[in-house]
């Protein structure tokens, strides 16, 4: 038993060099795709309009205050879902127009790092957009915050980062297929129905009146969702960034 | 007496796509310190062997061994001696040159001098401008930088005179003589024997997958 100790202590020592390397690689891999951004904003432009003009056709195409008020928080969230799925692509493309995502693998750089990474630029784009478009959703839908600003930021953030984990990993697996725009909808929309209930739900919920406090239930939700999907992808994107035998 | 499982072995090696067999049944060492030149018609399979030694892709059959271990088990750790100048230049075409670079070294935890290598590549008058600006030559000439990074112990150049001119190349040649004169090993797959011959003391011709001479 008392060898066992010095063992449990070094493998515990290198478990922490491997996830502090993680972070700085991951860290790294953030910068570059904000720098990359901040180089081109064309492209986070082109996806804020995007986002912008399917809340303003709905807002524009429905002529009952009453229900429109009522959809205005799935509203917003479908405009964010869309605008995530040209986000997604755009970034990849940036990363497979040389095939840097290649160099990244073999550079080295931990697969898991580059996922968290990508990820995480993903998911700042999309609460900026986010952050945007909800004080035009409460314009054009004529909606006021009921509930409290703090759990509308919630719901933007963890919204976000729950949709850019596993976007980020169909996104690798669909970005050199052939018609992959397609494919990745198609993939990814299934598996982030529940996160959209929740979010839209949830955010419907604070432009209402919620006596029972139902927000706060779609909030733990979401977080639940993003405890379950990002060590998840995580660990599948090495799988599919890897070379190997295919 | 010389270590024998010192520098790059590439035993038995073969991979295929789909049911075609691009590299079959391929072997030959390459000792340190030495260049050897990987010619062949389109097709040949010498890309492929490239990618095997990169770590790029898995092997079906055999393995590249590089100072004794197998590349692809140990990857993890080789890819820190590996440097692959590949057909693609793996460059971001939205950022600058430096910027380029500098991503690429902290990604790396590489503490190099990225003004010093932009020089050496000769690319300085064109240091912040964006790639997407630059002729192929030029991105030939970064995507270089970027694999002298990591100071290689095994240097792989998939065409690496491609698009450059006359004093590019020339700069190719002292790189492969340089990293060899500090004991590393490089392998360049060439359309060009005799300007590689320059450099490269050894020469390896594979036809259709299969190795021919070497």
């Amino acid at each position: 038993m008392t060898h066992l100790g010095p063992i449990i202590g070094q493998a515990l020592w290198l478990f922490v060099r491997v996830v502090v390397e993680v972070i700085r690689q991951a860290f790294w891999v953030f910068a570059k795709d904000v720098l990359v951004e901040i180089r081109s904003p064309s492209r986070f432009i082109g996806v804020m309009f995007f986002a912008f003009a399917v809340i303003f056709m709905v807002a524009f195409a429905s002529n009952t205050t009453d229900v429109m008020r009522r959809q205005a928080g799935g509203v917003l969230w479908i405009g964010l879902l869309l605008a995530s799925t040209r986000s997604l692509d755009q970034s990849f493309a940036a990363e497979l127009e040389h095939n840097a995502l290649e160099g990244q693998t073999l550079w080295p750089v931990h697969p898991t790092a580059i996922f968290f990474g990508k990820a995480l630029a993903n998911a700042v784009i999309l609460i900026i957009v986010g952050t945007i478009l909800t004080p035009l959703s409460i314009a054009m839908f004529d909606v006021t915050v009921r509930g409290s600003w703090l759990q509308m930021a919630g719901f933007i953030v963890l919204g976000s980062t729950a949709l850019a984990a596993p976007g980020t990993l169909f996104t690798a697996i669909t970005s050199q297929a052939r018609g992959s725009s397609v494919l990745l909808p198609l993939l990814m929309f299934p598996l982030v129905v529940p996160v959209l209930m929740a979010a839209a739900r949830g955010t419907t919920l604070i432009f209402l009146p919620d006596p029972m406090d139902q927000s706060t239930a779609w909030l733990i939700a979401l977080v639940a969702f993003n405890v379950i999907h990002w060590p998840l992808a995580g660990l599948l994107f090495g799988r599919v960034v890897e070379g190997g035998t295919h | 007496m010389a270590d024998s499982n010192a520098g790059l072995v590439v035993d038995d090696l073969a991979r295929r796509y789909g049911p075609r067999w691009a590299v079959a049944r391929v072997s030959f060492t390459v000792a340190p310190g030495t260049a050897c030149q990987l010619t062949g018609p389109n097709g040949s399979g010498k890309s492929t062997l490239l990618r095997c030694a990169a770590t790029a892709i898995q092997p079906h059959h055999g393995q590249v061994r590089f100072d004794g271990r197998d590349v692809w088990t140990h990857r993890r750790s080789m890819r820190h001696e590996i440097s692959f100048l590949s057909h693609d230049s793996r460059l971001y075409e939205d950022l600058s040159a430096v910027d380029n670079l500098r991503s690429w070294a902290r990604l790396g935890g590489y503490s190099t001098q990225v003004d010093e290598l932009i020089e050496k590549v000769g690319l300085d008058p064109k240091r912040t401008d964006p790639v997407r600006m630059f002729s192929a030559g030029m991105r030939r000439r970064l995507a270089l930088a970027v694999a002298l990074m990591k100071t290689p112990k095994l240097l792989l150049l998939d065409e690496p005179f491609a698009a450059l001119d006359p004093v590019g190349r020339e700069l190719v040649l002292d790189v492969v003589r340089d990293i060899c004169a500090q004991g590393a090993v490089v392998l360049m797959a060439t359309h060009h024997p005799e300007e590689a011959a320059l450099a490269c003391t050894q020469h390896v011709r594979l036809e259709s997958g299969r190795k021919v001479t070497g």
